[in-house]
């Protein structure tokens, strides 16, 4: 092994946080993405209106600018918040809004907007019959959703899932622009430190790829079982 | 305009005309660094795309490696590497090089180009293999070369199959392009975050520039279904 002059075991944790970054903000994503699909499924015209607001706000701005916004003025508005309780119901109330959290919020909401469409695309290509079937089993609203279409959609969705958390992967890389130690922030800390760039950015550049290819067997093999009983047509 | 705005704009002292013109360089600067990248990219990614496609594992696997290794680590790190790499390349400070990679914008345009043209390449090899097998039979059977083939077959017919997903990597690289701001270039996010600092603002500063990339991407958006329906033209229904 080569030597990471003494960076080895900051790196090690910097990878933790990488991957509990990414799936605490898979999580949020995967639960605002069911959100908005149902949303804009749903038929009412505000829930539409405001799901089809976020998602185009989302595709419009940088993940980067977005974050920066989250991080700062969500410091900014804690403050404000805290001198307001002070002054008026003299509340000690402060919190310090740190990189992780914000890097959390950023990712998952910009990933659950790519999620939306990978859920409403999912869902309409049920086969409308299944829920038919389910109409005629007396199967409630609620029912029908949990039973039939969520598994039926998952389907479907497994490989817009997997495209999204591929991205969401490296993106997590931009949450050491605002401070988080993550394994990028200890490597550019090292590299400035040790004037090695390669030496440091390189090995973290690995552990990225690792990643992103295990998830991408992962993801293989779960869209394999997922379609099991389903003949390919060519 | 409203009222409360007028009153708003008069009070405010961060939108001035210096910090518009900030603004406004940034923008130039994302602008350029965004083009040149994609337009240098793609010229990059038609050969290598070609080439990718050949059956001979040692022409296409190096390519395959590239945009592999491209498209599995973030674009930050390849920035990093390529910022702080060239600085630390021995003797690179005797030569020319120097004066173009001291400046860091040219690591952050080789960077993106080298970043989206691996994206691009693997669009365009899926557009190709796409290609339907009667196309080529037809085209052999014509007695057209190789060459002309993929000239007046293959590479016409692959664009229009690629031009929905170039869009989204042309939007990609644009909202990508903000992390220029980290090696120091003042691009629309350095713009944001020198003002941001300036005045401890963060919801004016970020909030304006994340409109002007909005508005950035929205262009993109409509150049990019108007060149859709150019290239799809022929698939119009009649009387339309």
């Amino acid at each position: 092994m080569f030597d990471l002059k003494g960076y080895g075991p900051a790196l090690a944790e910097g990878a933790v946080v990488t991957i509990e970054l990414a799936f605490l903000s898979l999580a949020l994503a995967l639960t605002l993405g069911l959100l908005g699909a149902s949303a804009k499924l749903s038929g009412n015209r505000v829930l539409i209106g405001v799901a089809t607001i976020y998602t185009t706000l989302i595709r419009g701005v940088p993940d980067l600018v977005m974050m920066l916004l989250f991080y700062y003025g969500g410091q900014v508005a804690v403050n404000a918040l805290s001198d307001y309780l002070w002054e008026t119901r003299e509340i000690d109330f402060f919190f310090q809004f740190d990189p992780f959290i914000s890097g959390v919020v950023t990712i998952g909401l910009i990933f659950g907007a790519y999620m939306t469409e990978t859920f409403r695309g999912a869902f309409l290509a049920v086969d409308a019959g299944q829920i038919e079937a389910a109409k005629a089993y007396g199967f409630s609203r609620w029912h029908t959703f949990r039973r039939v279409m969520i598994p039926q959609m998952l389907r479907h969705a497994l490989p817009g899932i997997g495209n999204n958390w591929q991205v969401l992967l490296k993106t997590t890389a931009l949450v050491s622009i605002i401070g988080l130690t993550d394994m990028v922030r200890v490597a550019e800390e090292a590299a400035k430190a040790e004037r090695m760039p390669f030496h440091f950015f390189i090995p973290v550049a690995a552990v990225y790829l690792l990643l992103t290819a295990g998830s991408e067997l992962f993801i293989k093999w779960l869209d394999k079982r997922a379609n099991v009983g389903v003949v390919r047509g060519n | 305009m409203p009222d409360f705005m007028a009153e708003w704009l008069n009070e405010n002292d961060i939108f001035n005309a210096m910090t518009l013109m900030e603004y406004w360089g940034g923008m130039v600067t994302t602008v350029q660094l965004v083009f040149l990248s994609l337009v240098i990219g793609l010229i990059i990614a038609v050969p290598l795309a070609i080439l990718r496609t050949v059956r001979n594992p040692f022409v296409s696997g190096p390519i395959w490696l590239y945009t592999y290794l491209f498209r599995g680590t973030p674009l930050l790190i390849q920035l990093y590497i390529i910022y702080y790499g060239v600085a630390q390349t021995p003797g690179i400070h005797e030569t020319f090089w120097w004066v173009i990679f001291r400046e860091p914008f040219y690591p952050a345009l080789l960077a993106f180009t080298l970043n989206t043209a691996a994206y691009t390449t693997e669009i365009l090899r899926g557009a190709i293999i796409a290609t339907p097998n009667g196309e080529i039979e037809a085209a052999k059977a014509y007695g057209m070369s190789w060459l002309l083939r993929m000239r007046r077959i293959i590479l016409p017919n692959a664009a229009r199959r690629a031009v929905q997903a170039y869009s989204n990597e042309v939007i990609f690289m644009l909202h990508a392009s903000a992390i220029a701001s980290v090696v120091t270039i003042i691009d629309l996010t350095g713009a944001a975050r020198n003002i941001y600092s300036r005045f401890y603002a963060p919801f004016e500063a970020f909030i304006f520039v994340a409109l002007l990339y909005m508005v950035l991407t929205f262009i993109l958006v409509f150049a990019f279904r108007k060149l859709e329906n150019y290239l799809l033209r022929h698939q119009r229904p009649a009387n339309s």
